[in-house]
């Protein structure tokens, strides 16, 4: 299992992580390495096993519709870097790239 | 070339709860401060633990049952994952592979024709946060609506022009208000729309490119954008260009989609199963009793109006509006006909003169019903059934009533304004009338019927209204006997 450069990229695109062309080298070969060791066990054979996401066998763990108190609100924002009018202030949002 | 389009709606819908979808937080976004509605689950700190709520769940049921869908035994949660501000753990709580509604249909009528419109899917969704765009450049963030409960509706891609679009998305507006899971306010933003639009020459088979239009949110809107959108492309395949799939806005002030984003640039979602959230089960039993609970629905109780009222389609769509408006009306039918009126009468005064007051007054029924009850529009039919007063007093009657509350027969008694039948004062006005307007006699005599009404007509203003226009009449013929 190797990893072409266009898609450590894009993976790396989507993390939002930037990479310099070293680190791209370097991930490269370190996340095909992964994936092939993961890729082990592709050899075991699932017949008759159920697909699934979950492995607590939880089925419904619901609550009611109630109200719970929330964050006083200089908790909620106090890790923030920046706040302004209680709220979180974020760079200017451009539309991808 | 002819082009036909084809259009696919996607509705959000804020669910009726007080708790966020997976913590307790309020929902009541639009009524409170910055970031007080917030917690550590919704605002995806480490270590949280979502846990659904139960209420929000079951009112997407009641959703699906309404609308003919499919409610899976087995559904799960997903996480959809992408990066904006507006979205605190960096991945949005979705249904992906097993949503809870499957299928479904919304029917509309179109210029008097029936369509139905399928629907793909409604499914459980959480709420972003509202960016704050300033001055600067940068972006304030509230997290107060992050984490309040959607519902999803999806519909299959077979809407074939802005207008059914607009009846659709009407449509879907009046049946969620109407069993109670959507407050209906589209100005808070508590249903919101996504329309895919795409067209291609007629004979085609294949679509053309979607292009997603996003966040239309009044009814106007929806039918403009689309409009705007189906124009936009048909003018850019009929120059020789290619539509290319793209995300684009909607900007209310100059009436146009901008183009956000293209396809190349489109999310790539990496949808997975939530591990966190447990998947859902729906016992058939809960989904019968879930049944139980809705109301007669809008087009069923349409259509009962039709029959057992004898009312015009029309009329009983506007008597259906919504479950105030339905109610009123039967509760007035019930009134009515019990003072010998009929519920045609009830019909006809609800959605004449009353309507007419509350759009002129900017009223909602329900403040105006408490003045402007059933049994005082009752009464007031009844006075007019039974000759107590003319209908032009009648009106007038029924406008005091609405601004009084005061019930139709004192006001009557009050202000003396039973029907003037007596032949000796008529005829006063009648001699009064004609000598007043010689022109009118002089009409009369050259054989002009006209005239006669004319001079009834000044009867009728002089006794503002109060005037039999039968005795009214007969008094002017014989006053003209006598010139």
């Amino acid at each position: 299992m190797s990893l072409t450069r266009a898609e450590v990229v894009r993976v790396a695109d989507l993390a939002r992580l930037r990479l310099s062309d070293g680190e791209i080298d370097a991930m490269q070969s370190q996340l095909s390495r992964i994936l092939e060791h993961v890729s082990a066990l592709q050899a075991v054979d699932v017949t008759g096993v159920e697909p699934t996401a979950q492995v607590t066998d939880l089925v419904n763990a619901l609550r009611t519709d109630a109200n719970w108190p929330s964050l006083e609100r200089t908790a909620a924002i106090r890790n923030s870097a920046d706040t302004d009018l209680g709220m979180f202030r974020v760079k200017a949002v451009f539309e991808e790239h | 070339m002819k082009y036909i389009a084809t259009i696919g709606l996607e509705v959000h819908a804020q669910i009726r709860t007080s708790s966020k979808m997976f913590c307790g937080c309020r929902t009541d976004a639009a009524h409170a401060a910055p970031n007080t509605n917030v917690c550590p689950t919704c605002l995806g700190l480490p270590g949280a633990l979502p846990v659904p709520n139960r209420s929000a769940i079951e009112q997407i049921v009641k959703t699906g049952i309404a609308l003919h869908s499919t409610i899976a035994a087995d559904s799960t949660m997903s996480r959809k994952n992408y990066f904006y501000p507006d979205l605190p753990s960096s991945y949005q709580r979705s249904q992906f592979e097993d949503p809870l509604c499957i299928g479904g249909h919304v029917d509309i009528v179109v210029n008097g024709i029936d369509r139905r419109i399928n629907l793909t899917r409604i499914h459980i969704e959480e709420d972003t946060g509202k960016l704050n765009h300033m001055p600067d450049g940068t972006s304030l963030v509230d997290y107060n609506r992050a984490g309040v409960p959607l519902m999803e509706i999806v519909s299959e891609p077979e809407i074939e022009s802005a207008e059914e679009a607009r009846l659709y998305f009407q449509s879907l507006h009046q049946l969620l208000s109407w069993i109670g899971v959507n407050s209906g306010n589209l100005e808070e933003g508590a249903l919101r729309c996504d329309a895919n639009v795409s067209v291609r020459p007629e004979g085609q088979k294949e679509f053309g490119s979607k292009v997603e239009i996003k966040n239309v949110n009044s009814f106007r809107n929806v039918e403009r954008a689309i409009n705007f959108e189906i124009e936009r492309q048909t003018q850019v395949l009929t120059d020789g260009g290619k539509i290319t799939q793209s995300t684009r806005g909607w900007n209310d002030a100059t009436g146009k989609t901008v183009e956000q984003r293209s396809k190349e640039f489109a999310h790539d979602y990496r949808y997975f199963p939530d591990p966190d959230i447990p998947p859902f089960h729906m016992e058939r039993s809960l989904v019968d009793q879930i049944a139980t609970t809705l109301p007669e629905l809008p087009t069923v109780r349409r259509n009962r109006f039709i029959e057992q009222y004898a009312v015009s389609i029309a009329d009983a769509e506007l008597l259906t509006t919504n479950t105030t408006v339905a109610a009123f009306y039967e509760t007035t039918v019930a009134a009515v006909v019990k003072n010998n009126g009929t519920a045609r009468d009830a019909s006809v005064w609800i959605l004449g003169e009353f309507f007419r007051l509350l759009n002129d007054q900017g009223e909602s029924l329900t403040e105006a019903a408490t003045r402007m009850t059933p049994a005082h529009i009752a009464e007031l039919i009844g006075l007019l059934n039974n000759g107590t007063i003319t209908r032009a007093s009648a009106k007038e009657v029924f406008e005091i009533c609405y601004r009084e509350g005061t019930a139709p027969e004192s006001i009557v008694a009050a202000r003396g304004m039973a029907v003037i039948g007596d032949s000796d004062a008529l005829l006063k006005m009648a001699r009064d009338a004609v000598a007043a307007n010689p022109k009118a006699v002089a009409d009369f005599k050259a054989g002009k019927e006209a005239a006669v009404k004319f001079l009834v007509g000044q009867i009728m203003r002089q006794s503002r209204g109060q005037a039999s226009p039968q005795a009214a009449e007969s008094a002017v013929v014989a006053a003209l006997a006598e010139v």
